[in-house]
């Protein structure tokens, strides 16, 4: 039983010169507990299927699943059973990191008692017991980034994702970070999607890649199959495996070395 | 329903948290009102205002109304910067009742705005305020409506437009012509005739009426209750555009 399914999702926005299709249709399908790779071109349809699937953004075609409910029909039972990491992170600078976490807690339901025994405990697990006090914008970008994941993970999702989890960070921050998303999968059996322009973390992360472009799925599956299949051999590197696939670089500026 | 009215006191209760964070934030509505109170006030003292009561009880009314106006219709640029930071997005893919969204936000608008307003209304006596305390009461209760009215509009408008340029100019729009129209700064009893007709169409119009009414202490009359209607309608048609546009938006 597949905890993610789509079929033939998709989306289309009326602009001022016409419609748009952002999404074209997407098929996919994720098992619990595995860490999925979402990559693709810029505007390729990433991040609008990640909105679609996460409940913000109403699909115009096609039907989803999202751990075990309809997407279009009960995104509430879709949203109590999900945790979304946005790019932006989503915390007031001014309020104290405790503060963010106990009122995410009780915003999916906890007493305020069990939301703060909750904030504590992933302060704990997520490194974060010495920052509780502090406003969130003295965080640094490496801390930050592991309260939002923090702030994702405080109901227990059974999905967790992850919109670019590292951009922007130092290469130790990465690293750690990947640690924390995999002894996540470890410890909770939480499946994790998640959105990248790195392909070194794509490659290091993910059990599968599955490749949007164009608004479709154009490929799918482990980094090493993917590489045999698209580049002829699974030493190859995954950049000329992606290029091969979509005929063109992940994003510009990729053909210089990847997160330095 | 339950959800609903814990989620609105948990929305009020981060936003009034905020609120009481900066002690700025809280004095600064105020200060507009309390200029106009300070130096425009003492001009009109002894001038025929074509009403009952005195020039402070003429005032303080549309000061009051003005001060729910501005503050209130301004209320949406926090939700900007919060769509900027993303907060928006975290709440919203939350199971949190899409209505409290707005809801806990207005509330907090209406308690910070009436507590401006009786900081105001305390000035006013040492400026020279006589007035009943049930009409001052009665004054209190039309900001608050009146916030609410007007911050859920404000809200709904912030969700929408894309951009903080298109926000600003849009609310100015509208304040501008409400302020003016409706007889806030001096009673439209001094306007020559088209002014006068022309300022029965603004809805705000019929609570500054009802408010100096109250101020003097005629409770039951027709100003009265077309204040209380209009401010009711208002409340109901605003509430309904902005918990619609949340719950769309959260869809």
């Amino acid at each position: 039983m597949p905890i993610i399914s789509t079929a033939g999702l998709a989306r289309t926005f009326q602009t001022k010169n016409g419609p748009v299709e952002a999404v074209r249709g997407i098929d996919l399908t994720v098992r619990p507990g595995e860490i999925i790779g979402f990559l693709g071109p810029n505007g390729a349809g990433k991040t609008t299927t990640l909105r679609m699937l996460t409940t913000l953004l109403p699909p115009t075609g096609g039907a989803a699943t999202v751990a075990g409910f309809d997407l279009e029909r009960e995104p509430e039972a879709v949203r109590r059973k999900i945790g979304y990491v946005a790019q932006a992170g989503g915390v007031d600078p001014q309020i104290s990191v405790r503060e963010e976490l106990v009122t995410q807690g009780r915003l999916y339901g906890l007493g305020r008692t069990a939301a703060l025994d909750r904030a504590g405990e992933l302060a704990r697990d997520l490194g974060l017991v010495e920052l509780l006090d502090r406003p969130c914008g003295a965080l640094s970008g490496g801390q930050r980034r592991r309260l939002d994941i923090a702030l994702g993970l405080i109901h227990r999702p059974k999905v967790l994702f992850l919109d670019e989890p590292t951009t922007g960070l130092d290469p130790g921050s990465r690293a750690d970070l990947w640690d924390l998303i995999r002894s996540i999968r470890e410890r909770h059996g939480t499946t994790v999607f998640l959105t990248t322009h790195y392909l070194d973390e794509a490659d290091e992360l993910s059990d599968r890649l599955i490749v949007v472009d164009r608004g479709v799925v154009v490929a799918e599956g482990t980094p090493s199959a993917l590489k045999r299949a698209y580049a002829g051999s699974p030493d190859a590197t995954l950049q000329d495996t992606f290029l091969a696939i979509t005929g063109r670089g992940i994003a510009p500026g990729d053909a210089t070395p990847v997160a330095v | 329903m339950t959800a609903l009215l814990s989620d609105t006191a948990l929305i009020f209760g981060r936003y009034a948290r905020q609120t009481l964070r900066s002690r700025f934030q809280i004095l600064f509505g105020v200060l507009m009102p309390l200029l106009y109170l300070l130096f425009f006030g003492p001009l009109l003292t002894g001038l025929p205002l074509g009403g009952a009561g005195d020039s402070w009880q003429v005032l303080v009314p549309g000061l009051l109304l003005q001060l729910a106006l501005f503050g209130a219709l301004f209320a949406g640029f926090s939700v900007i910067v919060e769509k900027q930071l993303g907060v928006v997005e975290r709440m919203r893919v939350t199971p949190v009742s899409r209505p409290a969204l707005l809801l806990g936000r207005v509330l907090r608008d209406a308690a910070l705005l009436v507590l401006q307003a009786v900081l105001l209304v305390l000035a006013a006596l040492l400026m020279g305020l006589r007035a009943p305390l049930a009409g001052v009461v009665i004054g209190f209760a039309f900001v608050a409506v009146l916030t609410i009215a007007l911050a859920s509009l404000s809200y709904a408008l912030a969700l929408k437009v894309a951009t903080p340029q298109e926000f600003g100019p849009t609310i100015n729009a509208v304040s501008m012509p409400s302020m003016l129209l409706s007889g806030l700064m001096l009673p439209m009893a001094l306007a020559p005739g088209w002014l006068d007709v022309l300022s029965h169409f603004v809805p705000f119009r019929y609570l500054v009426d009802a408010v100096r009414a109250g101020y003097v202490g005629d409770y039951a009359g027709t100003a009265m209750l077309y204040g209380v209607l209009m401010a009711v309608a208002l409340t109901l048609i605003s509430v309904t555009v902005g918990t619609r546009v949340f719950r769309k938006a959260g869809a």
